[in-house]
């Protein structure tokens, strides 16, 4: 509708200039154009440039070498990407259990008593945090001499477990630190959702005798779909984006069993492995490709929406 | 409500639930606790093994003392404001007018310029990653400041711009057609009768972006290297290699790392959720 320059008010002075006529047209491109020229620069040329850089043999100082599809052959005969891209499925499935344990956490605090709202900040707190500490308080608490964990299952007699050295467990324990953070994020989205529940319509469950569970599954969560989906979407992003936790607490060992694709990329591309540039190039083709099914699904949903709205 | 408020259940739930909330606390913040107190204990209680016991003596101004004067540690963190705080300002800044343009404006190409800052916003850090490298040291702006803000700055753009375009696009808009009849030109729209309505984004955006940036680790390590341009979290790394071994001193120098976001988010509790939860109600 403002696609044609409104009419101007009866009495207003007929335009003048050529910047005048046209201003409604010009100024959305002007507005734009230093954030778009930024982002095109930083994010969108990168992109293209990631993909072409994958058909090279580069080590990122001499000259390329244009090999085809030879780095992605390789990567078909690659064990160490098959563990990181494992690890990354693991990654992806077991995050999602902040999902219901946010909720679940939102539910036990969304009461009105005494300083509540302190408790909330302080439930929330693991997210604030920066993930290299996170990682640094948790390779302490998995410590097998000194760490709380060991001291804890010690209880039972069992231990100790140098969880983050044994391979059977060490992709667990570091989601797990992962999943502390997430499951903060994801209760304070439900916080705010379960804030505007519908009181009526609670009212009215209660009347048809809805409680607990039932009252939860057909009532509540229906009117939490906005939080849910912002919860995934965040999650999802969360999991295939892990790296610090995994850098700073593992390195990617025991002998790369904690890899994931985000990892091995850096370790290939930049660490003291070797400056394979077109091989890591590769392997962040393989992750975009992955994390492009989950932006497609999003930007879906948000067209949908903005055309109903 | 729901669930159900304890005010209105028997005494000994409510009472129950107040006792509960920090039990459940304390074990949701454990092993925070954990470096908490490890930071304040004396290097003696280590090398006795003494770990979880009673410390032999607050050592809290030693830890944190040598923090501060004996290491590297007041660089990194002077280094992460100089990092943060020019970000912060060119992604708020940048997204005012690239959320005005797709808020205000409906022409054919906006929304799907707004879907690529969407879209470009959750691209895995990887794939920028060699390019990126590679344009920063082109410029000549490896291993600076300023190269990590001007890379900041574009991808921050995509999230700003998306929660821009939305919050504008919920103004009211009669306001805005108000002052183009009385020929007010589109530029002082912006800055008179956009701008000022926009503060409280402004702040959400900020002290959320303050967060991401000060706690970002991937991008340190792939555009600097020493402690002349490196922020706290790729710092602490280097710190711990100092210390090795020296709980004390990782956990007091972990906790210093940490605090800024910390005291960040306390502050300005409110505009931090508002913006965190854009979205998760209709």
């Amino acid at each position: 509708m403002a696609d044609a320059a409104l009419p101007l008010a009866q009495g207003a002075q007929p335009p003048r200039g050529w910047w005048k006529r046209n201003q409604q047209t010009l100024a959305p491109w002007l507005f734009l154009a230093p954030g778009a020229a930024f982002f095109l620069l930083y994010v969108i040329f990168p992109i293209f440039q990631s993909f072409q850089v994958s058909f090279y043999e580069w080590d990122g100082l001499g000259e390329a070498e244009y090999v085809g599809l030879r780095n992605y052959d390789e990567l078909w005969y690659d064990d160490a990407f098959y563990t990181s891209l494992k690890n990354n499925v693991i990654w992806l499935v077991l995050y999602l259990a902040a999902i219901p344990a946010g909720l679940f956490i939102a539910l036990f605090l969304n009461q009105k008593v005494f300083a509540i709202r302190l408790y909330k900040s302080l439930f929330f707190f693991p997210f604030v945090i920066s993930q290299v500490v996170v990682a640094l308080v948790f390779s302490w608490f998995y410590d097998p001499t000194f760490g709380l964990f060991n001291e804890f299952i010690g209880l039972f007699g069992l231990g100790p477990i140098a969880v983050l050295g044994d391979e059977r467990y060490v992709t667990v324990g570091i989601i797990m630190a992962g999943l502390w953070p997430q499951t903060a994020y994801c209760m304070i989205l439900y916080l705010t959702g379960l804030n505007a529940v519908d009181p009526e319509q609670i009212e009215a469950g209660r009347l048809d005798g809805a409680k607990g569970w039932r009252m939860l599954w057909y009532v509540v969560l229906p009117q939490l779909k906005p939080a849910t989906f912002i919860a995934f979407v965040v999650t999802i992003i969360g999991a295939l984006r892990s790296f610090d936790l995994i850098s700073v607490m593992t390195n990617g060992g025991p002998f790369g069993e904690s890899r994931v694709l985000a990892f091995y990329m850096f370790e290939v591309a930049l660490s003291e492995y070797g400056f394979r540039m077109g091989y890591g190039a590769a392997i962040a083709v393989i992750l975009f490709m992955i994390m492009m099914i989950y932006i497609a699904f999003f930007l879906w949903k948000m067209y949908r929406d903005e055309r109903e709205g | 409500m729901f669930p159900v408020p304890v005010e209105k259940s028997s005494p000994a739930i409510r009472y129950g639930y107040q006792a509960l909330l920090p039990v459940v606390l304390i074990i949701w913040l454990l092993p925070l606790i954990a470096v908490a107190i490890f930071s304040i204990k004396p290097e003696s209680d280590f090398a006795s093994a003494n770990y979880w016991g009673w410390p032999e003596n607050l050592a809290f101004w030693e830890n944190y003392g040598l923090v501060f004067a004996g290491s590297d540690m007041p660089r990194y963190l002077l280094n992460s404001v100089f990092i943060t705080v020019p970000t912060v300002i060119g992604a708020v800044a940048l997204s005012c007018m690239t959320g005005f343009a797709l808020g205000i404006y409906k022409f054919k190409a906006g929304i799907w310029i707004f879907f690529l800052f969407v879209a470009g916003n959750f691209v895995p850090f990887q794939i920028l990653m060699v390019p990126v490298r590679e344009l920063t040291l082109d410029m000549g702006l490896y291993d600076t400041k300023t190269g990590l803000v001007l890379f900041h700055v574009a991808f921050q753009t995509g999230f700003c711009t998306l929660f821009m375009r939305n919050f504008i696009k919920a103004l009211p808009y009669a306001l805005i057609e108000a002052a183009r009849v009385e020929g007010v030109s589109e530029i002082r729209i912006f800055w008179y009768v956009v701008l000022p309505m926009m503060k409280p984004a402004i702040a959400a955006l900020a002290v959320l972006i303050f967060t991401f940036i000060w706690n970002d680790y991937f991008w340190a390590i792939v555009l600097t290297q020493g402690a002349d341009s490196q922020p706290v979290t790729a710092g602490i790394t280097s710190f711990n290699a100092q210390y090795r071994a020296a709980y004390h001193l990782m956990s007091a120098g972990s906790i210093v790392a940490a605090l800024p976001p910390v005291m960040m988010f306390f502050a300005m509790q409110k505009h931090f959720i508002a913006g965190l939860t854009l979205g998760a109600v209709k």
